[in-house]
């Protein structure tokens, strides 16, 4: 469960503001965030992800209240209970395959990389249908297969919560088909909850919920009643 | 290795060139001051030993560096000669015992020193394989000589013709190696060392030819009257002084007259030297130089150029410095985006900055590894390379 509540967010320097009276997110579920550029999309995703903190308000995921964590908290918390996919893939050119999949064990002390940790990835990899490209740079990939690396690389830790900015944005329509089945297919069976900010309305019906950031209202089956965004 | 680690030396292999660049780069700044430095005083150290180990030396007027670097350190470059009378004359004095050295001739690029066995007493060189030479025409090697030249005990090496244009010149000797001497880390290891009359036998000045009274060298001779046997050019001449031929070989003139390159005088005691030094003070036919203070001066100007080096490689150094800097700060500017990923997937500040330190560390550590390899090849080999470099 997410659930937001009175929060207000600005850049400095910026006339952009968000402001969300209250949302909620119920766990286990998809849910889609539509909208033009620069309505708020992406920074709400940074800031369900800790990423960026609110100059007000409350953000609480799976029952932790995130914007009361320390930096370091917050980190560790993103750490194990979020994966994050963004649209340019991400991934670190120098690399293996394997390497970037393992990357949040790498780069996070919290986490230990342990042999099963190595197995998991490669079973990872052999689920999105990479495994012959384990030793290969990622720029020896096609856009479709980074994008499936870079959703191996967010779930690696098996977090509750997948947090995907824009995942099929740079993708054709059979790559954009693939790794949407990948995703869809990986939290259905994982019982993540997914939340992914994206462009393509041809998508949506693919997701339990949709907010709206241009009126910012929900559309869809779980449409809940506690939800009353404002802006 | 740590996760940070591991990712800052995934990324120096996949930049594999730049990296190399770098650590090249790199290395060469911290070796050519600290090599140079080592090379330096250990070759400064190593030729004023030698120099300090030889009391005085007497020559020809000239140049005194020429002159001992061509009697300590067996330079190419032959100075004036001196006759051998000057050994006795040295002698006669009653202050010193006199080594002659006649230094002149090569077999290869192996120098020939002619001398007496007092040398090998004076330079504390041993035998480590056969004898010292007994007899005219055999030869003790240096190791290095020996290496060099491939010959062993029981075998023969032959003297160098100085010019293969001067067909009237000297011909080559062939001598039988007697003994190797044991390493001394000197240029003794690179000599020939033969008693002076075979080096005067090289010159020409001793020869050996068949007995023209005996009738199988009657092609030899061009006239015969009463005692006298005059020769001619079908006289065969003997190029190798063996035990059934050695009674043929004869000097003409006076051995007094004959060349060598430099006298070392060894006096009795310090008061003797001081003598010594001043019987030759007003001398206008010969010299008497103190080898240690020759290679003062010498290595005098050696610091001085020394000095001006380590300034210019400590700009360059600099330099390069500066440069390595800006590719280090250019390099993470561009990897913004990377150092941004890395936080969003979780890492620390910390983590980021120990992984692009890493990076830095890393580059340095393998430098400054080459640059002490170097400094150790240097410390070990490089005065050997630059005695062989300046052919001393």
């Amino acid at each position: 469960m997410i659930e937001l509540r009175d929060l207000a967010f600005s850049y400095p320097d910026s006339d952009f503001g968000l402001s969300i009276t209250g949302l909620e997110i119920a766990a286990g579920t998809t849910t889609a965030f539509i909208g033009p550029s620069g309505s708020g999309k992406t920074t709400l995703l940074n800031l369900i992800a800790g990423i960026l903190e609110p100059d007000t308000g409350s953000v609480r995921t799976n029952g932790t209240l995130v914007t009361e964590l320390s930096d370091r908290a917050r980190r560790a918390f993103r750490v194990t209970e979020i994966g994050l996919v963004f649209q340019e893939f991400e991934l670190l050119e120098y690399l293996t395959v394997l390497d970037n999949i393992l990357l949040p064990y790498r780069i996070n002390p919290v986490l230990k990389l342990q042999p099963e940790i190595v197995e998991r990835a490669k079973t990872l990899a052999a689920r999105v249908g990479i495994t012959d490209k384990l030793r290969r740079r990622p720029r020896q990939l096609s856009q479709g297969e980074r994008q499936r690396v870079a959703v191996c690389r967010a779930v690696i830790t098996d977090p509750p919560l997948l947090l995907t900015d824009e995942p099929t944005g740079n993708l054709d329509p059979l790559n954009r088909e693939t790794v949407l089945d990948i995703l869809f297919d990986y939290v259905r069976d994982a019982g993540t909850t997914l939340v992914s900010v994206t462009h393509d309305h041809g998508i949506l019906e693919r997701f339990e919920a949709v907010v709206d950031f241009r009126s910012f209202h929900e559309i869809g089956p779980d449409s809940g009643s506690e939800l009353d965004p404002a802006r | 290795m740590s996760g940070p680690l591991y990712l800052a030396w995934r990324y120096l292999a996949f930049h594999r060139w730049k990296t190399a660049v770098l650590v090249t780069a790199l290395s060469l700044i911290l070796f050519i001051p600290v090599g140079l430095r080592v090379l330096v005083r250990q070759s400064s150290e190593q030729l004023t030993a030698r120099a300090e180990a030889t009391p005085l030396l007497v020559g020809a007027p000239g140049s005194p560096t020429e002159l001992v670097l061509n009697s300590l350190y067996f330079g190419s470059d032959v100075p004036t000669t001196l006759s051998f009378a000057e050994a006795d004359a040295v002698a006669a004095t009653g202050l010193a015992t006199p080594i002659p050295l006649y230094v002149r001739f090569r077999v290869r690029d192996q120098p020939i020193v002619g001398t007496t066995p007092e040398y090998f007493s004076l330079r504390g060189l041993r035998v480590a394989a056969g004898r010292l030479p007994a007899t005219l025409g055999e030869a003790v090697l240096g190791a290095a000589a020996a290496r060099t030249l491939d010959v062993g005990v029981g075998e023969h090496v032959i003297s160098s013709p100085e010019s293969v244009f001067d067909i009237a010149g000297v011909y080559p000797l062939r001598m039988k190696v007697t003994g190797i001497l044991t390493p001394s880390d000197t240029p003794d290891d690179q000599a020939v060392f033969v008693d002076v009359k075979t080096a005067w036998v090289i010159a020409g000045l001793g020869h050996g030819h068949q007995d023209l009274s005996r009738p199988e060298a009657a092609a030899g001779v061009l006239s015969r009257e009463d005692n006298v046997v005059i020769g001619n050019a079908a006289v065969v001449q003997y190029n190798e002084i063996t035990s059934e031929n050695i009674d043929s070989f004869h000097f003409h003139g006076d051995p007094g007259a004959f060349p060598v390159t430099a006298v070392i005088a060894v006096p009795d005691d310090a008061k003797a030297s001081a003598l010594l030094q001043g019987r030759y003070q007003e001398s206008t036919s010969v010299q008497i130089v103190r080898p240690d203070e020759v290679m003062s001066d010498l290595l005098g100007t050696v610091f001085t150029v020394e000095r001006y080096v380590l300034a210019g490689a400590l700009i360059v150094g600099l330099a390069t410095l500066a440069t390595a800097l800006l590719v280090f700060l250019l390099s993470l500017r561009q990897r913004q985006g990377e150092r941004e990923t890395l936080s969003r997937i979780g890492g620390s500040p910390g983590s980021i900055r120990f992984l692009m330190a890493s990076e830095i560390i890393l580059v340095l550590l393998v430098a400054i590894g080459i640059a002490g390899l170097l400094t150790l090849l240097a410390s070990r080999y490089g005065s050997s390379a630059a005695r062989a470099i300046a052919g001393l």
